[in-house]
């Protein structure tokens, strides 16, 4: 996704200037995305190079106002059209982490499932704790995004329950690391094969 | 907070010799009041049996197991069976209602067992429904009801009365997603009003709910999640 189709919805809303693009744009996303006015203006100027959006006259205040042109528009629509594919999303660095810590020597594979498992844990929580406190009607959008964010990290945790059980049928287990003794201690099970 | 549940050093073993099968080997958790603790593990890790023990429906063959300071291990059966018929609620995947009772009376059904007169017993039982937002359906028999109401009248079953320690397995079963957040949503809620609870089940999501969630491989707890911060201060950390 892209800053640009972000504003183009906004926009198709009515004119609005650059702070007023910033507050919508994170209100609509529960304050997932901070951007800062920066970033809003760089996008606004391209947006009017590429003719998707027209600045209107400064107002009294010194604001300039944006409005969403007809290729704006149909731009928008596009995008509402089409699916994400997986090519449009950034490299996935846990997948190939784990790929890489299975063909690093000395690597525990294991802790290293287990401790993103934790802290995926742990932000799913925290997740579903910011749910279970929002819970008036003018939050629906807020916490549809925070669907999103829980649905992805349970899809991340069942991902790392499915390495772990194919890591236990596939290779030996390795040796845990120091500071977890009570998951070390596997010698009465070695005792009786 | 104080200490509900308590489970110290706790081991469960079935047979012995070399095919004895070490079900829990060397547990401690403590869960206090206000607090919900997810159990978290691939089947046969051994969630199940630890919530059997947690509950009185199992004795462990080594460590102690206390509900409210009291050791399980030095009650007689029937002193057991009465404390978990007044101090433990039990939340199971097959609701496990009785199809020839109302709602109601499933509900009253352990008070009365308890020695509650029919009459307080039924008030009670309506007070436990109305928490759980079916009073309406007091009358019903469960083929005259949803599974989610179903579940809820089971829940409602659980909690009803003083009880201070909520165990559930898998309690969201076969329910569509939304029944199965409210089910969570109502045990949060019990949780937050002061009972300690344990929530035994191999779904992230639904782990989600708990202030804690603790895993389990192979009988033995190998990571636990820190408790959580409150909800203002994530508020603030994520610039809200």
């Amino acid at each position: 996704m892209s800053i640009r189709h972000g504003l183009l919805a906004l926009l198709e809303r009515g004119e609005m200037y650059g702070y007023q693009l910033r507050a919508a744009f994170e209100e609509s996303t529960g304050s997932t995305w901070p951007l800062n006015i920066g970033q809003v203006y760089t996008t606004l100027a391209r947006l009017e190079r590429d003719g998707l959006v027209r600045s209107l006259p400064e107002s009294e205040s010194g604001q300039r106002p944006y409005e969403i042109t007809d290729a704006g528009r149909a731009d928008l629509a596009l995008w509402f059209a089409t699916p994400i594919s997986a090519a449009d999303r950034p490299r996935d660095e846990l997948s190939i982490k784990l790929a890489l810590a299975l063909t690093t020597p000395g690597v525990d594979v294991r802790a290293v499932v287990q401790t993103q498992r934790s802290a995926t844990m742990r932000a799913l929580q925290e997740l579903t704790r910011l749910k279970y406190a929002s819970d008036k009607p003018e939050d629906l959008a807020w916490r549809l995004v925070l669907d999103a964010m829980i649905f992805q990290a349970e899809a991340e945790i069942r991902w790392l329950d499915h390495c772990e059980t194919s890591l236990v049928r596939h290779r030996p287990a390795p040796s845990r690391p120091t500071g977890r003794p009570e998951a070390v201690d596997r010698t009465g099970e070695e005792a009786h094969r | 907070m104080s200490e509900v549940l308590e489970l110290r050093d706790v081991h469960r073993t079935h047979g012995a010799g070399p095919a004895a099968v070490h079900a829990l080997r060397g547990v401690s958790l403590t869960v206090r009041a206000g607090e919900l603790v997810a159990v978290m593990g691939p089947s046969g890790s051994g969630k199940s049996t630890l919530l059997a023990l947690a509950g009185g429906l199992d004795r462990p063959t080594g460590g102690e197991v206390l509900v409210e300071g009291e050791p399980l291990g030095g009650l007689a059966a029937r002193e057991l069976a009465r404390l978990r018929r007044r101090r433990i609620g039990y939340v199971f995947q097959d609701l496990n209602l009785l199809g020839s009772l109302t709602a109601a009376e499933n509900v009253a059904l352990p008070l009365e067992l308890d020695g509650a007169g029919v009459r307080q017993a039924r008030r009670l039982a309506l007070a436990a429904l109305a928490e759980v937002e079916v009073a309406g359906l007091a009358d019903r028999f469960p083929d005259q009801m949803s599974g989610g109401q179903q579940q809820r009248v089971a829940i409602a079953r659980a909690l009803v009365g003083e009880r201070r320690l909520v165990l559930a397995d898998e309690p969201t079963g076969a329910l569509d997603s939304q029944a199965g957040e409210a089910v969570l949503h109502l045990l949060r809620r019990r949780v937050d009003a002061g009972a300690a609870g344990v929530l035994v089940t191999h779904e992230a999501r639904h782990a989600g709910w708990a202030d804690r969630v603790v895993f389990l491989r192979d009988g033995v707890l190998v990571d636990s999640t820190a408790p959580l911060a409150g909800v203002e201060q994530l508020l603030t950390g994520s610039g809200r």
